[in-house]
């Protein structure tokens, strides 16, 4: 077995679980249930506590086991809750992972001495340990566990995905047609429940549950930004995961805080750029396409009146017509001047120029005359 | 499976189950919780026909269809589809949902849409070939829409978007089409071009069984008509069926403000020539 360094077995283990989560988290924003993420990751609890108290070891295969049927219980308590039709979604699960956290934390008190289970390590985890806690088998050293663990998980969620990508795309999107077709919705659900409460389990010793939720949820919210189109959303999703990780190590080590912590900063710090930057949805080009449009309007609108007000219209009376600032009407004139479309003449009068009436006719904006009269 | 490399509608190749109804159902109830929102429906629909299903809000015609898709569980009663049960005529039906039942802001293209129709065909775990994405894009150009084959489905107009959803049961290729008000929310143009598919289908012997909302168009769309208020007030032929008392028996009180509506409209015609060309729209 090759000796990694704990950098690099640190950036690898948080690059895997942030693509895990990735894979999985995107599926969960489209069906808008980001938080039934965060909700199972914390209702897990007990079933790792009841896992370790049934195997009596902190063995893998129980715990994950113990986590999944708590994630898919999870899932199974919040549906019942909605389906009463007086508790919605968000209601259901606040009431249900409470509940299940804190049985979770009430095992642990009560079985502390037989447990070697921080609730501190569960909640925030500790990445940095990762490469010392290593796996043994029949005596050989096989590398650190936090590896093994996510390197499978993230395997596992892989082949799901592109196995059943067809199915989660068409219950996500339409449930009700894909239910008449004959691919049941609630069978792809719980298969993705599980694949979250795997994946989370799996993440949740490594990193901490705070992570985890921020890794399930931030980078697909980022790539749903910037694409129109699930393959990609999911690739993106996957490059966010991983160079949140990656810059996440690199930023940790330069302010010598927590690891996790900075992870899920560099997540969020993503996200806020491409929400601000993002071509088609972020808010600059939101704001730069109002502000085209409303100029553009305004052209328009003052090109129409001065082909009403021929001789009449100065600057000031514009301005007053339409009540716009001095140097909105400033940038519109310059425009329309910069095109030929009017003139503008020492004493302030403006008219149109024949560019400018022809200019008109061309853009056939006749039906905005009936807003100037 | 491949498709075949045909247009969209082909005509109906075997009369298997020539004598079976369409749709048969046999004292449906359906209830949420304890209120009942169907209740006792007998019903024997012919094939070949356009059948509309028409009812006052909340009277359970989006249940009917759902029930009779499997999609809700009804609280007594069984349905028949040519004959058989839903489950083994599932490949003989395609739904088409109300626009608003999915999110349009959905990260995909009209014509991934489109394929969906075709999931059911290809079962699980496998996934669409050239094949497949060739029937689809037919049944895009079969509803008029085959530029926009790539468009990200939240950039359609409200009838593009009626188009995908249609184009999605053709891909289908089904006997029996449940559709649910088809034409909610489209211009006069897209209306057209759905009616004219819906002939299509009828020509080639395929059934529509649609949910429809307006009045004014029942009699000149469709074959059949089903009135519908939680129980079953008549069904049959549009000419015999579709009489003032059965629509004042189905929409009870609530029509005669619809009727006064009407009214006053041609009342206000008959004194203004002008609006006369604008039929029952109202002006703006």
């Amino acid at each position: 077995m090759i000796q990694l360094e704990p950098t690099v077995v640190i950036l690898l283990v948080g690059s895997t679980v942030a693509a895990s989560c990735a894979l999985v988290g995107t599926f969960l924003v489209l069906r808008k249930m980001a938080l039934l993420g965060d909700a199972i990751s914390h209702a897990v609890l007990p079933g790792i506590v009841i896992a370790f108290l049934i195997s009596g070891d902190r063995s893998t295969l129980p715990m994950v086991l113990g986590a999944a049927a708590l994630g898919v219980l999870t899932v199974f308590l919040v549906e019942m809750g909605t389906r009463t039709k007086r508790l919605r979604e968000d209601a259901s699960i606040g009431v249900v992972f409470p509940a299940l956290f804190a049985i979770g934390v009430i095992l642990i008190a009560k079985y502390a001495g037989q447990i070697d289970l921080d609730l501190d390590c569960v909640l925030y985890g500790e990445i940095a340990y990762t490469p010392w806690d290593v796996l043994f088998f029949d005596g050989q050293n096989l590398g650190p566990k936090a590896l093994w663990i996510n390197v499978t998980i993230l395997f596992l969620d892989l082949v799901f995905v592109l196995l059943v990508y067809k199915e989660l795309k068409i219950t996500t999107f339409d449930p009700e047609l894909s239910a008449a077709l004959g691919i049941s919705p609630v069978l792809v659900h719980y298969a993705l429940m599980s694949m979250l409460s795997v994946t989370v389990v799996g993440a949740f010793e490594s990193v901490g549950a705070i992570l985890v939720v921020a890794m399930l949820v931030v980078p697909p919210a980022t790539a749903y930004l910037l694409t129109d189109q699930l393959s990609r959303m999911l690739l993106l999703s996957v490059v966010f995961g991983v160079g949140s990780a990656l810059g996440g190590y690199y930023f940790a080590r330069w302010l010598d805080a927590s690891i996790a912590g900075a992870m899920a900063t560099v997540a969020g710090l993503l996200f806020a750029t491409v929400f601000l930057a993002s071509p088609r949805h972020g808010l600059v080009a939101k704001l730069l396409r109002h502000r085209r449009l409303s100029l553009g309007m305004s052209e328009q609108l003052l090109l129409l009146h001065l082909d009403r007000e021929t001789e009449s219209s100065t600057l000031d009376t514009v301005r007053r017509r339409f009540s716009w600032r001095e140097s909105y009407l400033g940038r519109i004139v310059r425009r329309l001047q910069g095109r030929g479309w009017i003139a503008v003449s020492d004493d302030g009068g403006v008219r149109l120029t024949a560019d400018g009436s022809a200019a008109i006719e061309r853009t056939g904006q006749d039906s905005l005359r009936h807003v100037v009269s | 499976m491949t498709p075949e490399p045909v247009l969209p509608i082909r005509p109906l190749a075997d009369p298997e189950s020539d004598r079976e109804p369409a749709l048969e159902i046999h004292d449906l109830t359906v209830a949420y919780h304890t209120q009942p929102v169907l209740w006792d429906i007998d019903l024997t629909l012919p094939e070949g026909q356009l059948i509309a299903i028409v009812g006052p809000n909340g009277a359970g015609k989006s249940t009917l269809l759902k029930a009779v898709l499997g999609l809700i569980k009804p609280v007594t009663g069984w349905v028949k589809i040519c004959g058989a049960s839903y489950r083994r005529r599932r490949s003989w039906v395609a739904y088409v949902p109300q626009r608003e039942s999915v999110d349009w802001d959905f990260p995909t293209s009209a014509l991934d849409v489109v394929l969906m129709g075709l999931y059911g065909n290809l079962g699980w775990f496998r996934r669409p070939k050239a094949a497949h994405r060739e029937k689809a894009l037919d049944c895009l150009d079969k509803v008029g829409i085959r530029d926009l084959a790539d468009r990200q489905i939240s950039q359609l107009s409200g009838g593009q978007q009626q188009r995908v959803f249609l184009a999605r049961a053709l891909a289908q290729d089904a006997r029996i089409y449940f559709m649910d008000e088809p034409f909610a929310g489209v211009d006069v143009t897209t209306e057209r071009a759905i009616l004219a598919l819906l002939q299509d289908l009828r020509a080639t012997g395929r059934t529509v069984i649609a949910v429809h909302h307006d009045l004014q168009t029942v009699a000149e769309y469709f074959d059949h008509v089903v009135l519908l208020n939680m129980r079953l007030v008549a069904s049959g032929p549009v000419q015999e069926t579709f009489t003032d008392e059965n629509l004042q028996r189905t929409y009870g009180g609530r029509l005669t403000v619809l009727t006064q509506a009407t009214e006053d409209l041609l009342k206000a015609r008959a004194q203004d020539p002008s609006l006369q060309h604008r039929g029952g729209r109202s002006p703006g």
